[in-house]
């Protein structure tokens, strides 16, 4: 049973079908990582879950209720939330006036909140006042990913959280999320380094012109010869 | 003596205005900036907006007068002002809900709305004509100065005097309460954060669950204030004729390109950077040199760089500059 879940999606841009009759759905306290080449309808996947994308077939459910039609907000206010792969933060905001954006939704106090995040990434309690603009990739990724997390989400979606950064930031933002999924929020990430991703998820979806091609946990995935071959480099 | 003299020459003629017509600048250009950063236009329309307010306050001033309320020494629009804004900010409502809410919502090009921007200026300078007359208003009353030249001279026994106009006064004034008053909105607020936010990165700030009609409907009522401000101190100052407000956008939009199109700050350095340049550059220095130089050498022209007439000149040639040297503008803005 998925805590979230995207069932027999078919949606795209203008009259093109990006996904055609696509599952994704991630379990409670769990990590689900979506692979597949570029252009397969990852992000678009990921897009349509959230609701920033109208999907024409198929249901979107968050612990059992159908939220298929509600708006990005509302879903937030279920307790989803997003970091888009680009623009994901205030730059012009310092880090904290971020994070307290992120829960700007909510009525209630968010100091607890900050408190959370800034024992998660300690280099954000250093840079707090300074602006978020002119922080590092790596650094930014966790403002964006902090923000995020600033309404307590029960699932939390990562469209390319490693774009850009380089190897070693990498692996820490890795190291992260698996903390995050620790304390009991559930990941459904996108991600270019399919290896790395599938080594830390307990499902895997790899997609492959908008159609489901293989899902199963990370470690028979990558085990997968057929898999190995065509998205993992052997 | 002299010298003493020569500072107080300057003072009374360049420093004492500038300040006040740097602060009415600046007033408008911040009002401009925030239009700019969060609704993502350049709105020429700014000027009629504050022609509009200074209109609302002439005619409340009359009504007031009427009634026979007054404001002792102070001028009677300082009083109606609050009334003035709230009606310059339910004009801009008015205005965006049967005019930039459809462009905003076709998601139109930022160049698409400032044509649409000039349109309103034209309506609005015509409805104001229409109303109040193209004539020349002067609804100043109460105390003329806060210190005459003739007790300058009296207390300091200097040749020259130091005249404080009341209404220069209350613009200095005026304008350091409400630019506090906006900083610590924007800065401290949750509202106003997450107006900063919105301007920064609209999408996020729609996931983040920020109300994008919220948030224009904040934008309109501080620039309403602004604006209604900006055109009613400016009007006290130097007299109320609609046509001048047209002319005044141009100078305000100097103001906020030079300060750095975006910046808050930058829209009230660049509103003085303006004002002083305009006013050192159409000076007449004359008499300055006479107190500091010997008799003999002081030459027998005005020493004037440029007439007053060239006052508006002014402020496109350093406009121009700065989009030559540095477009971003003295604080880092966004480029236009």
């Amino acid at each position: 049973m998925y805590l979230l879940s995207g069932e027999n999606i078919t949606c795209g841009y203008s009259s093109i079908d990006i996904l055609s009759n696509c599952t994704i759905g991630v379990k409670r306290g769990q990590i689900a990582s979506i692979v597949g080449p570029n252009g397969a309808g990852k992000s678009t996947a990921m897009k349509a879950i959230f609701g920033l994308l109208g999907i024409r077939k198929g249901k979107i459910f968050l612990d059992g209720e159908d939220i298929t039609n509600l708006q990005p907000q509302e879903r937030v206010l279920k307790g989803m939330g997003f970091v888009p792969q680009t623009n994901n933060i205030f730059p012009s905001l310092s880090v904290q006036e971020n994070l307290e954006m992120g829960a700007f939704i909510q009525a209630k106090n968010c100091e607890n909140m900050l408190n959370y995040i800034y024992e998660l990434f300690p280099i954000l309690r250093d840079k707090r006042y300074q602006q978020a603009g002119e922080l590092s990739g790596g650094q930014r990724q966790q403002v964006a990913v902090g923000r995020a997390l600033m309404t307590s989400p029960k699932v939390l979606m990562l469209d390319e959280p490693s774009a850009g950064v380089s190897p070693i930031v990498m692996e820490g933002i890795f190291k992260k999320i698996k903390e995050i999924a620790n304390q009991g929020t559930a990941i459904l990430m996108v991600e270019q380094n399919a290896k790395q991703a599938l080594t830390i998820s307990d499902l895997g979806f790899v997609l492959n012109q908008g159609k489901n091609l293989f899902t199963d946990t990370g470690k028979s995935l990558l085990d997968n010869k057929e898999v190995r071959q065509a998205f993992l480099g052997g | 003596m002299d010298f003493l003299n020569g500072i107080t020459l300057i003072a009374n003629y360049i420093i004492i205005p500038g300040l006040t017509y740097g602060s009415q600048l600046a007033l408008g250009a911040l009002g401009i900036t925030i239009i700019y950063t969060v609704l993502r236009f350049s709105n020429f329309a700014h000027g009629e907006f504050m022609s509009f307010g200074t209109m609302t306050s002439i005619l409340l001033t009359w009504l007031f007068s009427n009634l026979g309320i007054k404001l002792g020494i102070f001028p009677t629009a300082i009083l109606v002002l609050p009334i003035a804004i709230l009606i310059t900010i339910f004009y801009c409502l008015i205005i965006d809900k049967f005019v930039f809410k459809f462009y905003r919502q076709q998601k139109s090009k930022s160049v698409i709305t400032l044509i649409v921007s000039i349109g309103v200026m034209f309506f609005s300078g015509g409805l104001i004509r229409f109303i109040i007359g193209p004539g020349d208003k002067n609804f100043f009353d109460g105390e003329r100065f806060i210190l005459k030249a003739k007790t300058f001279k009296a207390l300091t026994g200097l040749n020259e005097g130091l005249a404080i106009k009341t209404t220069q006064g209350v613009t200095i004034i005026l304008t350091i309460l409400l630019v506090f008053l906006l900083f610590w909105f924007l800065n401290k607020t949750k509202t106003g954060k997450s107006m900063r936010a919105y301007s920064d990165n609209q999408e996020l700030a729609l996931l983040s669950g920020i109300n994008p009609e919220k948030v224009v409907l904040i934008t309109w009522i501080i620039t309403g204030t602004l604006a209604c401000v900006a055109g009613t101190l400016y009007g006290l100052d130097k007299s109320y004729k609609p046509f001048t407000y047209l002319h005044l956008v141009l100078p305000i939009f100097a103001a906020a390109i030079v300060g750095g199109v975006g910046n808050p700050v930058g829209a009230i350095i660049g509103g003085f950077v303006i004002a002083f340049s305009e006013l050192f550059i159409t000076f007449a220095y004359k008499k300055i040199f006479y107190y500091l130089l010997p008799y003999e050498i002081v030459p027998n022209g005005l020493l004037q760089i440029l007439s007053t007439d060239y006052k508006i000149a002014v402020s496109f040639i350093i406009l121009v500059l700065v989009l030559l040297i540095k477009p971003t503008g003295i604080y880092k803005g966004k480029v236009i």
